[in-house]
């Protein structure tokens, strides 16, 4: 057998994600995870139908791709990403331990560290696909009006870059979001309500005091985004990005978040006891 | 060896409330029953051992390994619980499969051990079908399956019989001894206690969370000497085998039955009160048939100690 060449607990890892997948995630809620993925896409198809019909001249492929970042920065960051990272990945402790079925993990010969990371492994493997699938889609279907200008745009021009750099903060906005809503679920019984009072933070993260401002996914990510806001109009608060960094440190700065986030959840998962509420 | 499974005054309270309370336990290779009524503390002291609680004081260890330690436990433990769900839409052996690779098992072991545990219980049939629509029964089984698909060393096993039918009562118990007699550490709890006093090589009597007898099952009937026994005998003249039992003070009570030829004799000795029969069987020149302890299983002793009447059933 090839699988024998792997350690046992990488097996072990592979097993945990193996089995999140069987059960399905959110369960009943997939189809909402569904959802959200497709929402903006439809939005972006729907601009570029509406566009098409109308024979729109006066948008130009730069104005787009700045309608782009305003859907990236509101529908995927503030949206899609962050509510699909809530359901997900806060019910990876906390949906077993409703369904009481959270012991079984326990019981394995596994430590409760390489759980978590395998948990989080496990949401991590569907919902990066997924939204990386969405992202594109949206980023080619808004685009897709422009015809043969946008095809150069995008091989040419700067299009491919930039949908390169959207497709990395999306992957790194789950990475973050997912170890925030792994804690946040291991913490609340209830994660929804923090989950909204972590939507308002993030929004308005800019303004916050400066050490404060660190933690958090959104700081990171802002200078990532290839295409900036403008800073005036409804969207200036999202757009205002006081701290801006070299990518590398931008990265470096979430992938730490993140990991500071899963030793916290480990550290958590270590002391978890089983109580099912009787 | 390593120690078997040990409890070193370990306490457990959930916040205010009482879990167990200053337990010291030695269990040895064998069947150990925990026996007691419902809050009685069986289930804390089955999830200190595997470490799904942790105690608030004391120290735990199984084979010499802290529960702390799931990577080395699980591989020589196995738990089956009172918690009766399972992961959502899967079936049978799709649940001890992946059971199997959550313990690192590679593929074909996997299978291997799932099917063979899926035999052990007799659940092969229901293998293919979702564990939604099983019988309690069958999901009762199939936790056992799940705890010895790994062929643990130590098996601990929270209520196993509980909605079993007399057959596959019959069938888990068997089991049970057969794994015992393999040297393996077999852990069961119940509240329903002349179940399990036939294959129990030692018992652990639990009351609101305290230990109030342990041992071996003779071990602990002697701990309590003056424990009151009842008698059924069956003889031509039980009647007045029985008044003269009670008059001579080897007998405290007198049941007699309908029919004349059976008495039940209650007494604190059991020994002065045999000797006596005998005497008087000879004197009166009586004939007796059958005389047997009515109730010479851990239910009596268990009743007398935790004071409690009636059955848990
Ligand atoms: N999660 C919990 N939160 C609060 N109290 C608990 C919890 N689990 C157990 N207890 C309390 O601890 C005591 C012992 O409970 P335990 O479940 O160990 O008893 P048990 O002997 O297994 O009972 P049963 O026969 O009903 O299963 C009880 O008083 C119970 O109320
Ligand atoms: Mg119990």
């Amino acid at each position: 057998m090839s699988s024998s060449a792997w350690p046992a607990w990488a097996r072990q890892v592979r097993a945990v994600v193996a089995l999140e997948w069987k059960k399905g995630f959110a369960g009943k809620r997939t189809g909402w995870i569904l959802l959200l993925a497709a929402l903006p896409v439809m939005l972006a198809a729907g601009h570029s139908l509406a566009m098409w019909r109308r024979g729109d001249w006066i948008h130009t492929v730069t104005g787009d791709s700045r309608t782009f970042a305003g859907l990236f920065q509101l529908a995927y960051l503030r949206f899609s990403i962050y509510l699909g990272c809530a359901v997900v990945f806060a019910n990876l402790f906390r949906g077993d331990a409703l369904d009481r079925t959270l012991h079984y993990y326990l019981l394995a010969p596994l430590r409760r560290e390489v759980l978590v990371c395998a948990k989080f492994l496990a949401g991590l493997s569907a919902l990066v696909p997924l939204f990386l699938g969405s992202v594109a889609a949206s980023y080619l279907s808004l685009m897709a009006h422009f015809g043969p200008r946008f095809e150069e745009f995008l091989l040419e021009g700067e299009g491919l870059a930039h949908l390169g750099w959207y497709l990395v903060v999306t992957a790194l906005a789950s990475l973050g979001y997912g170890a925030l809503f792994l804690v946040v679920g291991q913490i609340f019984a209830n994660p929804m309500l923090p989950a909204a009072v972590l939507l308002v933070s993030e929004s308005i993260n800019a303004f916050l005091p400066p050490p404060l401002q660190k933690l958090s996914v959104v700081y990171y990510l802002k200078t990532l985004v290839p295409v900036k806001l403008p800073e005036t109009g409804p969207l200036a608060v999202l757009a205002a990005d006081l701290a801006p960094m070299p990518a590398w440190k931008a990265v470096l700065g979430v992938l730490l978040f993140s990991a500071a986030l899963l030793a916290c959840a480990a550290f958590r998962a270590r002391r978890l006891e089983i109580r099912y509420e009787e | 060896m390593s120690g078997g499974i040990l409890f070193e005054d370990v306490s457990k309270f959930y916040g205010e409330v009482l879990g167990v309370n200053h337990v010291t336990l030695a269990i040895g290779p064998g069947v150990t029953s925990l026996v007691g009524p419902n809050g009685s503390g069986k289930t804390t002291l089955m999830n200190l051992m595997t470490g799904l609680v942790r105690p608030s004081r004391g120290q735990v260890s199984v084979l010499g390994i802290s529960p702390e330690h799931p990577e080395q436990l699980f591989r020589r433990t196995g738990y089956a619980t009172q918690y009766d769900a399972f992961p959502r839409g899967l079936t049978g052996y799709d649940f001890l499969y992946h059971c199997m690779r959550l313990h690192g098992a590679a593929r074909a072991e996997a299978k291997r051990a799932a099917w063979e545990a899926l035999r052990r219980v007799g659940l092969e049939e229901a293998a293919g079908r979702r564990i939604a629509a099983y019988s309690k029964g069958m999901r009762q089984r199939l936790k056992l399956a799940q705890a010895l698909a790994h062929e643990p060393v130590v098996l601990v096993l929270d209520e196993p019989l509980n909605g079993l039918d007399p057959i596959a009562r019959a069938q888990t118990l068997a089991l049970l001894k057969e794994l015992a007699s393999q040297g393996r550490y077999v852990i069961v709890s119940s509240h329903i206690l002349h179940e399990l006093d036939r294959i129990s090589d030692a018992i652990v009597l639990l009351d609101g969370g305290y230990i109030v007898a342990e041992g071996r099952i003779g071990e602990v009937r002697e701990e309590v000497k003056d424990q009151p026994a009842r008698f059924l005998i069956r003889a031509s003249a039980a009647r007045q085998l029985a008044a003269h039992l009670m008059e001579a003070g080897a007998a405290d009570e007198v049941r007699l039955g309908a029919s004349g030829d059976t008495a039940v004799v209650g007494t604190r000795s059991a020994e002065q009160m045999l000797l006596t029969l005998n005497r008087l069987a000879v004197e009166l020149g009586a004939d007796i048939e059958t005389v047997a302890p009515v109730d010479a299983d851990v239910e009596s002793l268990y009743q007398y100690l935790v004071g409690a009447g009636g059955d848990f059933s």
